[in-house]
């Protein structure tokens, strides 16, 4: 029932469950730019495959010429959430939850996890900060952050040095969310825009103007823990949904049925669970009528307005309920509606846990949401305090997310335009989600998507790896293990399974073992150094939190 | 290998010499499965050549391979997403109702192209390649193709099809469902999605399968390592998901990455690229490059079963009469054009094309669109394609269209589903679509 996404993560296809693959097309001329081939990543990666093996080939038997390295500098490190000034130096500071509490250990393990839940994963040195602090604490500072956020390090740019320009450069918008995600000190602020993006999503394929994009990110990033109702009103009026939905060509004449039916469906009720009928689809319809924009070769669309005139002012019925609603009752009918808080507490927790919450915990939630007047901030909380979230399955990483996490812990600023064209091999660029429905959390990973991601870690690696002397003059005696500890330091000591590391070293004593001549002994090594950094992030252990 | 019996036969009527092993490939010509092999145990030796130690990932791959029939069958499944309006693909020209329900995108009744099998229905412009192939008898057309009680919701319809049930809670597709019953234990190819994610039709509970967008782009690189370094680093890759574990959400990440790295040694003859034989020409778009990759794969002798591809864009609540003919356009003749290649190809016996979307469009517009409706179009495509049409157009009046003014279904889509089970992939549909049995079975498949 309802809109819930957990299933057994192995490849469902469960309808109630899934979230999807749709592309929906601009249904009107509009001009977008082309997005830029891959050949044209900028001169640090445009080395195409074949002349890539071509080289390795080469480079096997061959001593090496010295080339000048382009090195990627370290950025600094975003501070840690800052434990809530107002919760005294007692340690006794609780957070208020009517259902259970994770009362286990809170070490450096859980600080990732939670930090990988609620946020972009540590930066170094943050998992440790946030252990000390203590469950509640760590919560807290996430949910409660003092001021608005800062952004440590260096400004993202393009590849050639250029600032973002996010409004109108193909691919710079998913840049600049990105670089947000990276850099911020106030991770859960992020990650709730990006739950937002993908509870609401609105696709600049459908929309076409980048500006429209990013208004509506902003209005998700002023709601990140605030008060659905509010929400949901303000998504109603804003132009990329107006666009991108059609609620500019529903009018009295001719209702246009797209909006009610997502709002309803993905929003804020679920499909197939008796929450409203065909009939309440099309009387929804009429109540969601008068939305009417202007149209310009120079602006684009601009200009969004309610227009009385095009709306049906006649009485509409909706859950029964006779009236001659308009788009604010509309929104509001549906917030309130007695199978809204099932599917609302569903549909948020499955974000930050993978399996559903116990049935009196799950009531309990819902009674919390609504008595707040549909606050979301006490059921995140309450959500990122549950034991399920520390004790329970792992989680696949969003491929942005993943990415993200990545950058913070090599430290590494925006400095590529790849990241787009990689994150679509991935399967996620931002701003142009699948479908109205999302993307499909329960099945981040399959042969297409892996192999996005293991090429997200090697750009990630590029301009960093071994070369040269670094190579030649590796240390000959350097043992397996000595190589995996570097190999994990380089990524700040993240935490491994005991079955990944046995194959890191069993990897490790094979591509140095048999007869070797010393210079092999010794560029084997450096090459085995640069292959752990990438095998060790790419493994299944670091996809999932 | 390279003495299987299926050489001759794929070259026949091509006019190539003899293959032999070790000769280099004619200058032009599309991969033969003999090339292939050949190409493949090539690659093989290198990686020997490369590495001491074995290339076992790589091994298996061709071995599963070869050991699957040159004459397997192949179904391809192609998704038209967002629900496209049949009635302008088989404008209902003949039926009164059509220019009242439709003033503004009404097909006039003097173009397009004649039917032959309903007069009163006529193909659109765009779609004349489907015309084409209905005349040459290679296109069983569904004109009102759904379910009772159809549901307008794009995610809860896809999903019936996909699951091949009426059920919202159906986990598995049926593609799946087929392949868990008769694939392999071991082979993400017998089951491919043509796209960047995993196609739910073909999600299956027990066996691999594997989604890949272009055969020819499947890579492994890694910055500052190359050689044997690199050699032993796939092996490790497939290695790192292997171990079991009891935590759900590792076992699906790991099952995920042996699945790649299963797959990423069956492409691994494809990393030079395939060719399209001479006088094919697909459309410059994404659908036309899948499908002519796909026939090269499957002239390569990789060894797949059924075969799912999505292409998007048919929601046209808005702006429908600039926007669906050139969709339509362009994705009829890459459907055509796949059908060109394989008889180019001598393999056109060997493989049959659904064409399906979730639902049709309400047959009154919305002032420049139309929103969701019930019943809609379908085909069958391919050289063994019945070719005759299944259930009639249900027509246009009140009395005729459904409660809620849609297309009525005159036929079951789980009836096509029994159909393609039992007649092209020749199994028992009962075990794989629930009460398969209460659904007639069209003939879709010419004896």
């Amino acid at each position: 029932m309802g809109d819930t996404k957990w299933v057994d993560p192995v490849a469902p296809a469960d309808a109630a469950a899934r979230r999807r693959k749709r592309r929906k097309r601009k249904t009107r001329p509009r001009c977008q730019p082309k997005r830029r081939p891959r050949a044209r990543a900028d001169s640090l990666y445009a080395v195409d495959s074949k002349r890539r093996r071509r080289k390795a080939k080469r480079r096997v038997c061959q001593k090496r010429r010295r080339k000048p390295v382009r090195r990627v500098p370290l950025q600094p490190v975003p501070p840690p959430p800052a434990p809530p000034s107002g919760a005294g130096p007692a340690p006794e500071f609780r957070l208020s939850s009517p259902v259970a509490t994770w009362s286990g250990a809170f070490g450096v393990r859980e600080a990732e996890r939670l930090l990988w839940r609620a946020g972009f994963g540590p930066s170094p040195g943050h998992a440790q900060a946030l252990a000390g602090m203590g469950l509640h604490r760590a919560v807290a500072a996430l949910t409660r952050p003092e001021g608005g956020q800062t952004f440590t390090g260096a400004a993202p740019t393009d590849g050639d040095g250029n600032p973002l320009a996010p409004e109108d450069a193909w691919g710079h918008d998913h840049l600049w969310f990105l670089d947000r995600m990276v850099r911020t000190d106030q991770p859960l602020v992020e990650r709730m825009t990006l739950i937002w993006h993908d509870w609401f999503a609105t696709s600049n394929d459908g929309v076409g103007q980048q500006n429209l994009m990013l208004a509506q990110n902003e209005l998700f990033r002023r709601h990140w823990l605030g008060s659905f109702d509010q929400l949901v009103h303000d998504v109603t009026a804003d132009p990329a949904m107006i666009v991108w939905l059609n609620l500019d060509q529903n009018t009295r004449w001719n209702p246009n049925e797209n909006y009610a039916r997502e709002l309803m469906e993905l929003f804020t009720l679920g499909a197939d669970r008796g929450a409203y009928t065909e009939t309440d689809v099309r009387e929804l319809a009429r109540a969601l009528t008068g939305w009417d924009n202007d149209w310009s070769g120079e602006l684009g669309y601009h200009n969004f307005r309610f227009v009385q005139n095009r709306h049906d002012a006649s009485a509409k019925t909706v859950f029964g309920q006779t009236g001659a609603f308009g788009w604010e009752q509309a929104a509001a009918m549906c917030v309130r509606h007695p199978l809204h808080a099932s599917f609302f507490v569903e549909k948020l927790w499955s974000y930050f846990v993978p399996v559903p919450p116990p049935d009196g915990d799950r009531a309990a939630l819902e009674q919390l949401y609504v008595q707040s007047g549909w606050q979301v901030r006490p059921v995140v909380e309450a959500i990122l305090l549950h034991p399920q979230l520390h004790e329970g399955p792992r989680m696949v990483k969003p491929p942005v997310v993943f990415l993200a996490g990545m950058l913070r812990a090599l430290r590494r600023a925006i400095d590529t335009e790849a990241w787009t064209w990689l994150c679509e091999g991935a399967g996620q660029v931002l701003f142009h989600p699948p479908d109205v429905s999302g993307w499909d959390d329960s099945r981040w990973l399959d042969t297409s998507t892996v192999r996005g991601r293991w090429e997200l870690v090697g750009y990630a690696l590029a301009g960093r790896e071994l070369e040269d002397e670094a190579i030649t003059g590796y240390d000959i005696s350097e043992t397996p293990e000595t190589a995996l500890a570097l190999a994990r330091a380089a990524w700040g000591d993240p935490q491994l399974t005991g079955e990944t590391a046995a194959v890191l070293t069993a990897f490790a004593e094979a591509c140095v073992a048999g007869p070797l001549a010393n210079w092999q002994r010794r560029q084997y090594r450096g090459l085995r150094q640069n292959a752990l950094r990438h095998l060790l992030y790419f493994s299944p252990d670091l996809q999932t939190s | 290998m390279a003495n299987c019996g299926c050489t001759e036969y794929s070259r026949a009527g091509r006019g190539l010499p003899a293959i032999e092993p070790g000769m280099p490939l004619p200058a032009g010509t599309g991969l033969t499965r003999r090339s292939f092999l050949s190409r493949a145990s090539g690659l093989a030796m290198s990686v020997y050549g490369a590495a001491s130690l074995g290339p076992k990932a790589f091994e298996a791959g061709i071995a599963a391979a070869a050991a699957q029939s040159a004459e397997q069958r192949i179904l391809v499944s192609v998704f038209l997403s967002g629900g496209v309006d049949s009635l302008t693909v088989l404008a209902p020209t003949g039926h009164s109702r059509y220019g009242s329900l439709r003033p503004a995108l009404a097909m006039p009744a003097d173009q397009g192209i004649p039917f032959a099998e309903d007069t009163s229905l006529r193909w659109h412009p765009s779609v004349a390649s489907l015309a084409t192939l209905h005349d040459e008898g290679k296109l069983t057309v569904f004109p009102a193709v759904g379910y009772d009680d159809p549901n307008q919701s794009h995610f809860t319809s896809r999903h019936y099809w996909e699951v091949g049930e009426v059920n919202p809670s159906g986990r598995w597709g049926w593609l799946g469902r087929f392949l868990d019953r008769h694939g392999a234990p071991d082979n993400p190819l017998q089951g491919l999605t043509l796209g960047w994610e995993l196609q739910p039709s073909l999600a299956a509970r027990e066996v691999p399968v594997a989604t890949v967008s272009r055969p020819d782009q499947y890579d492994f690189w890694s910055p500052g390592v190359w050689g044997p370094v690199h050699d032993q680093m796939l092996e490790a890759f497939g290695e790192l998901g292997e171990a079991s574990t009891g935590d759900a959400g590792l076992r699906y990440a790991r099952a995920q990455v042996t699945a790649t790295s299963t797959l990423r040694s069956q492409l691994e003859p494809f990393q030079s690229g395939y060719s399209t034989p001479a006088g094919v020409t697909y459309p410059d778009a994404e659908l036309g490059r899948r499908l002519a990759a796909l026939s090269a794969m499957i002239e390569g002798g990789l060894p797949l079963r059924v075969v799912a591809v999505e292409t998007g864009g048919y929601d046209t609540h808005s702006n429908q009469a600039q926007t669906l003919a050139p969709d339509l356009d362009e994705v009829t003749r890459s459907l055509l054009a796949f059908q060109r290649d394989l008889e180019a190809r001598g393999l056109a016996d060997r493989v049959l094309v659904h064409v399906w979307s979730e639902f049709g469009r309400r047959p009154e517009e919305n002032g420049s669109g139309t929103d969701h409706g019930a019943a809609g179009v379908g085909f069958v495509m391919g050289s063994r394609a019945s070719g005759e049409m299944v259930g009639s157009f249900p027509g246009l009046l009140d009395s005729q269209l459904d409660g809620a003014d849609n297309l009525r279904a005159t036929s079951d889509f789980r009836g096509a589903y029994r159909a393609l089970l039992e007649q092209w992939l020749e199994v028992d549909a009962g075990e794989i679509i629930p009460g398969a049995s209460s659904f007639p079975a069209p003939t879709l498949v010419r004896p």
